[in-house]
């Protein structure tokens, strides 16, 4: 930005500020830490200046919003064009009351939808299976058939709203549900839209709710691209996804480079299988955290669009749309505290501004009971209102990537990439990622940045306000969720009247079909969704691919 | 020399957060235990199995899914059953206050939530181990 001779200027000038002014400064009172460092354990300076981003080329490395590589934004008139999607992730209990919860979000101004689904949803099992004991609808609602779904979203529009789903092992068949719901409502597939998460590179990495080996696994979810790029033209086939690596206590470098290195991953397979990449490469989009670090957060996503632009074309990419990080980002929900519950709103806010400023797509943003319980109708209300300020009363959605040119931010975000990049350096001399997955490499770097944070906690090092200081010795309270006790009997029963009515042998041939599919090469969605369809349910289906594929064990690092 | 405390850390049912049960594991190492971790997606009757094989003194589980109530009172049932009184059984994860004082009442000595230390962890330990 500048030329040689004034940047030689600038840091002359900066060592002259720094021996007469911030040096003698310092000496006489001494800084309130003695290294500043953010939540990756960056040094930080006190000032950043011209001097700290020499190389900077600003059409070469950050260009115009809209423009490669997409430093500043993927649209070009972004929030002035369009407000990022609210989105709350939300799911608890039976199809009934989760259907409730949705209707009232929309009708208090969230604009997207996003399904939690409980664990045996995420691991393929049916509610009545003997592994799900103790689980259902407890961290999500229980999706056991199309049965399910079609309660899910009874009365709320499919074709108007999209519907993002964190699903991921048995993502085809759940997806599956979705589409057949719409085909049973007469709503052509074309107009559908949303998201399935579908990315298992970071369930072997973080979220841990596998059920297939990696090879196979990666095959589904191929399929899922193919399938969606002819088919379901409007949906989001993966959300490859940062969130669950920063959640079990990856730092934000590390969220970003394996995020980042898991999305290269997928077109490496899809590429192989002989896809286009301009086919499903625009449908492929992301997900990330929002913690603390503010301005950490802010590079971290402005960091992320550039790699991947840059990535995508020389992979060979030629549209635009298939450059474009698109991506949903939530709030740190590693950071609330059970302790003073009520200051999570102010986390959650500041966390929420970071995604804005870094230019997400769509938000959840968690609510103030989350480390209690699952959120209450009016904690939720209030994370949703938090997104609503932003949008209608700070004035930051009127100017685009209001930070970029910061000396700092610019600084930080060229240095996320560096790192990132000697990630990738690293995953490559392990073989690649599955190698690397299979090493426990991911799960160890992890494990040991979540074990340093906390040494640092328990020292005092690192400050959670109302945990390790400000603490109070006040009961709680605060209103938490109360489910229907009824609901678990209900959905037995209801899974009991599905097998005794429908027509078996349909289903039967369906399921033969769906195996040998599943033992050949084949595309594996349209055989899955005639199971559907048959009304199977999600354990059948699932069932027949653990049969085939058998299941994934993980090495218990620690 | 002193016996080592032997513990086993454990994740019963199909939750996948693990950064807790994990932390804990490489604490109580640090502080100088031995530290048995049984991975995720383990059967109340594999805990306890585990933990007669591995003749450990305490069990912690670790659950953040909610579903506490069931799987760790089904662990807790079984090591009554097994006439393993002396074993010290704990627990930690998001388990609401009412909850806490059910599990205690079924035989869990300690219930550690979001924000306890490690340290206090430690101490309760030491204290409350079979000597």
């Amino acid at each position: 930005m500048y030329d040689r001779k004034k940047l030689e200027g600038i840091a002359k000038k900066r060592k002259e500020w720094e021996s007469t002014c911030y040096v003698p400064l310092k000496e006489k009172a001494p800084e309130v830490r003695e290294r500043f460092q953010n939540l990756s354990w960056t040094d930080l300076k006190a000032v950043y200046g011209p001097d700290d981003i020499q190389g900077f080329d600003y059409i070469k490395d950050s260009g115009f919003p809209g423009e490669f590589p997409y430093l500043r934004g993927v649209h070009s008139t972004m929030y002035r064009g369009k407000t990022w999607t609210m989105r709350q992730f939300a799911g608890f209990g039976t199809a009934e009351e989760t259907n409730k919860r949705y209707k009232y979000l929309l009708e208090h101004g969230e604009t997207g939808l996003s399904v939690a689904f409980d664990y045996p949803t995420l691991y393929g099992y049916d509610t009545d299976h003997p592994l799900a004991r103790g689980e259902f609808g407890k961290c999500g609602v229980a999706i056991s058939s199309l049965k399910d779904m079609e309660l899910l979203f009874k009365d709320i529009p499919v074709d108007k709203v999209t519907t993002s789903m964190t699903i991921n092992g048995p993502a085809p068949i759940v997806w599956g549900f979705y589409i057949a719901n719409a085909d049973n409502r007469g709503i052509p597939r074309s107009r559908i839209g949303g998201t399935i998460q579908n990315d298992i590179l970071k369930e072997y990495i973080a979220q841990k709710s596998f059920i297939f080996p990696p090879e196979p696994s990666m095959r589904l979810i191929v399929d899922t691209f193919e399938f969606g790029s002819k088919e379901v033209p409007r949906w989001n086939t993966i959300s490859i996804s940062g969130y669950h690596i920063r959640e079990a206590g990856s730092t934000a470098v590390q969220e970003l480079a394996f995020t980042l290195a898991d999305g290269f991953e997928y077109v490496r397979w899809a590429v192989a299988r002989g896809l286009r990449i301009d086919d499903f490469a625009p449908r492929l989009s992301f997900f990330f955290n929002a913690h603390n670090d503010f301005f950490e957060e802010i590079a971290k996503y402005r960091a992320a669009r550039r790699i991947w632009a840059r990535g995508m074309k020389e992979m060979g990419a030629k549209k635009e749309r298939s450059l474009l990080m698109r991506f949903h980002t939530q709030t740190a929900g590693v950071s609330l505290t059970a302790q003073q519950p009520e200051v999570n709103l102010v986390r959650v806010a500041l966390q929420a501004m970071a995604a804005v400023l870094g230019g997400t797509q769509s938000l959840h943003t968690n609510s103030m009971d989350e480390a209690l319980a699952l959120p209450s109708e009016k904690a939720v209300r209030l994370a949703l209102r938090t997104q609503q300020v932003i949008e209608e009363e700070t004035g930051v959605t009127g100017t685009i990537d209001p930070l970029g040119g910061s000396y700092y931010v610019e600084w930080l975000t060229d240095r996320m990439e560096e790192e990132a990049l000697r990630y990738f350096d690293k995953i490559e001399k392990l073989g690649g990622m599955l190698p690397a997955i299979e090493k426990g490499f991911f799960q160890r770097e992890i494990a040991e940045a979540s074990y340093k944070f906390q040494r640092e906690i328990e020292s005092g090092k690192r400050i959670t306000v109302g945990v390790n200081k400000y603490k109070m010795n006040e009961p709680v309270e605060i209103p938490l969720l109360e489910m229907d006790k009824e609901g678990e009997r209900v959905q037995f029963e209801r899974l009991r009247k599905l097998r005794k009515d429908r027509d078996g042998p349909k289903l039967e041939k369906a399921l033969k079909r769906l195996r040998k599919a599943a033992e050949g090469t084949e595309n594996t969605m349209p055989f899955i969704l005639d199971c559907v369809h048959a009304y199977g349910t999600l354990g059948e289906i699932c069932g027949v691919f653990r049969e085939v594929f058998g299941e994934y064990k993980e090495p218990a690092i620690f | 020399m002193v016996k080592k405390i032997r513990v086993l850390i454990a994740k019963p049912g199909l939750d996948g957060h693990d950064r807790g049960a994990k932390v804990v594991a490489r604490a109580l190492r640090d502080a100088g235990m031995e530290v048995i971790y049984t991975g995720l997606h383990q059967t109340a009757d594999m805990v306890v199995q585990t933990a007669i094989q591995e003749d450990v003194d305490v069990v912690g589980l670790s659950l953040l899914s909610g579903a506490h109530m069931t799987l760790f009172i089904d662990v807790l049932e079984l090591i009554k059953d097994r006439k393993m009184d002396d074993v010290l059984v704990i627990g930690g994860g998001i388990v609401p206050e009412g909850d806490v004082l059910k599990l205690k009442e079924a035989g869990m000595k300690g219930v550690f939530g979001p924000g306890t230390s490690i340290e206090e962890m430690v101490d309760f330990i030491k204290e409350n181990v079979r000597k």
